[in-house]
C-alpha cells in the first residue's frame, strides 16, 4: 500500500477529530519541522505524506539560509508556517528573533525556543518564561518548547502561551519519551493544547505521546533523517492517528496477573 | 562609511538606506527581516531608514529548521 492509497482514509479519520490551536482549527495532529531535510523533493514528499498543516522554519543570516524555493515548496503544499527561535540563549534574543520572524513571515505565531546550552539543547526555563511573557504581551501566539516539568508547563500556560510543547528527550536524540509520567502530569495540569516536541525517534514514540493525552506531536529529525523520509512521515501520521484513537477508545487497566479472555466455563476434562 | 552587515565589515555609500541594503543582500529572498543595532526595522520603514557609520545590521532570511 502506498502513501497515496492511505492518505484519503487517514484524512477522513483526522477530519472527524479536529483540534484548536491559537484560535485556528487543524485536522492534522502532526507538526513537522524542516531541519535536516536532504533535498526539496524529499521535503515535499515528506510534507505531503505526513498530512501536516503546520511546518516549522527558522531565520538565519541570508547568506546561510536555504534557497528561496524551500518556501515555494511549502506554499505549494498549502501548509501554515511556524517560525522558531532556534539557537536563542536569552529572552532578549528570542523576543528579537520572534519580532524579526513576524516581519519576514507575516505571522505572529512563534515556536518559542530558548536553550540553556549547545550540548543538551535543553530549554532554559527562566529565560523561556520571561520571553513568553514579553511575547504574549506583544500580541504573539506563543507555542513554547519546554522541558517535561509539569510546573513550568503550568507557568507557561498561565503566562498566556497558546500551547505548551514539552520535550520527550533532547532535540535530535531520538530517545523517545524518557518520562511518560511527567508528560501525563503536565497534560493534566494545563487547559491549553500540549504538543510533544523533540526526542521522537520512531512511530511508537509518537503513538505513546498521543496515548498520554498530548493533542499533537511535533517532530523533524525522526522523519528528515530517516533512511526513507516519505515512508517515515506516513508512519508518523498513522502512529499519531493510532495513538489518538487509542486514547479516545480508553485502554484497559494494567493488571499484575493474567486475566483469561477465553472462558474456563465448559472446559473439557481431557 | 563603514557598517557591519551579518558580521562582516562593509563599505557603503553615505546615503544608503536599509531598503538599498536589502536589495543588495536579499539573495533572491522576498521574506527578509532586518535588525539594526539590535532592533527590528519594520519593512515599511526600510526606505526612510538611513544608515550611519558604525551601524550593525543583520539581514535574515528563512531556512530549514525544527
Amino acid at each position: 500500500m502506498t502513501t497515496q492509497d492511505l492518505a484519503p482514509a487517514l484524512a477522513r479519520e483526522e477530519a472527524g477529530d479536529p483540534f484548536a490551536l491559537g484560535g485556528e482549527t487543524f485536522t492534522s495532529r502532526l507538526l513537522l519541522g524542516t531541519g535536516g531535510v536532504p533535498s526539496l523533493e524529499t521535503l515535499e514528499a515528506a510534507v505531503r505524506a505526513s498530512g501536516t498543516q503546520l511546518v516549522t522554519v527558522a531565520l538565519r543570516r541570508v547568506e546561510a539560509s536555504s534557497s528561496a524555493s524551500m518556501l515555494e515548496v511549502l506554499d505549494r503544499c498549502g501548509v501554515r508556517l511556524l517560525p522558531n527561535t532556534a539557537g536563542c540563549r536569552t529572552a532578549r534574543e528570542a523576543v528579537l528573533t520572534a519580532q524579526l520572524a513576524r516581519e519576514a513571515f507575516g505571522t505572529d505565531w512563534v515556536k518559542l525556543e530558548v536553550i540553556g546550552d549547545e550540548h543538551t539543547l535543553l530549554p532554559d526555563g527562566v529565560e523561556l518564561l520571561d520571553a513568553a511573557e514579553q511575547l504574549v504581551a506583544d500580541g504573539f501566539t506563543v507555542l513554547a518548547y519546554t522541558t517535561d516539568d509539569p510546573i513550568l508547563g503550568r507557568r507557561l500556560a498561565d503566562a498566556g502561551c497558546a500551547a505548551v510543547m514539552p520535550l520527550g528527550s533532547p532535540i535530535g536524540s531520538g530517545l523517545g519519551i524518557r518520562n511518560p509520567h511527567n508528560i501525563a502530569l503536565l497534560r493534566e495540569g494545563v487547559d491549553v493544547p500540549v504538543v510533544l516536541d523533540a526526542g521522537i525517534g520512531t512511530a511508537s514514540d509518537a503513538a505513546l505521546a498521543m496515548e498520554l493525552g498530548c493533542d499533537a506531536v511535533l517532530l523533524a529529525s525522526a522523519v528528515t533523517r530517516a533512511r526513507d523520509p516519505e515512508r517515515m512521515a506516513l508512519a508518523m501520521r498513522q502512529a499519531v492517528e493510532g495513538g489518538r484513537q487509542a486514547l479516545r477508545a480508553g485502554r484497559i487497566p494494567r493488571r499484575w496477573h493474567a486475566e483469561a479472555s477465553t472462558s474456563f466455563e465448559g472446559l473439557p476434562d481431557l | 562609511m563603514q557598517v557591519t552587515v551579518n558580521g562582516e565589515a562593509t563599505e557603503l555609500a553615505a546615503d544608503t538606506t536599509v531598503a538599498d541594503l536589502v536589495t543588495a543582500h536579499s539573495g533572491g529572498h522576498d521574506r527578509v527581516a532586518v535588525a539594526l543595532n539590535g532592533d527590528v526595522v519594520p519593512r515599511s520603514s526600510w526606505p526612510a531608514t538611513r544608515l550611519s557609520p558604525g551601524d550593525a545590521l543583520e539581514v535574515l532570511a528563512p531556512t530549514a529548521g525544527g
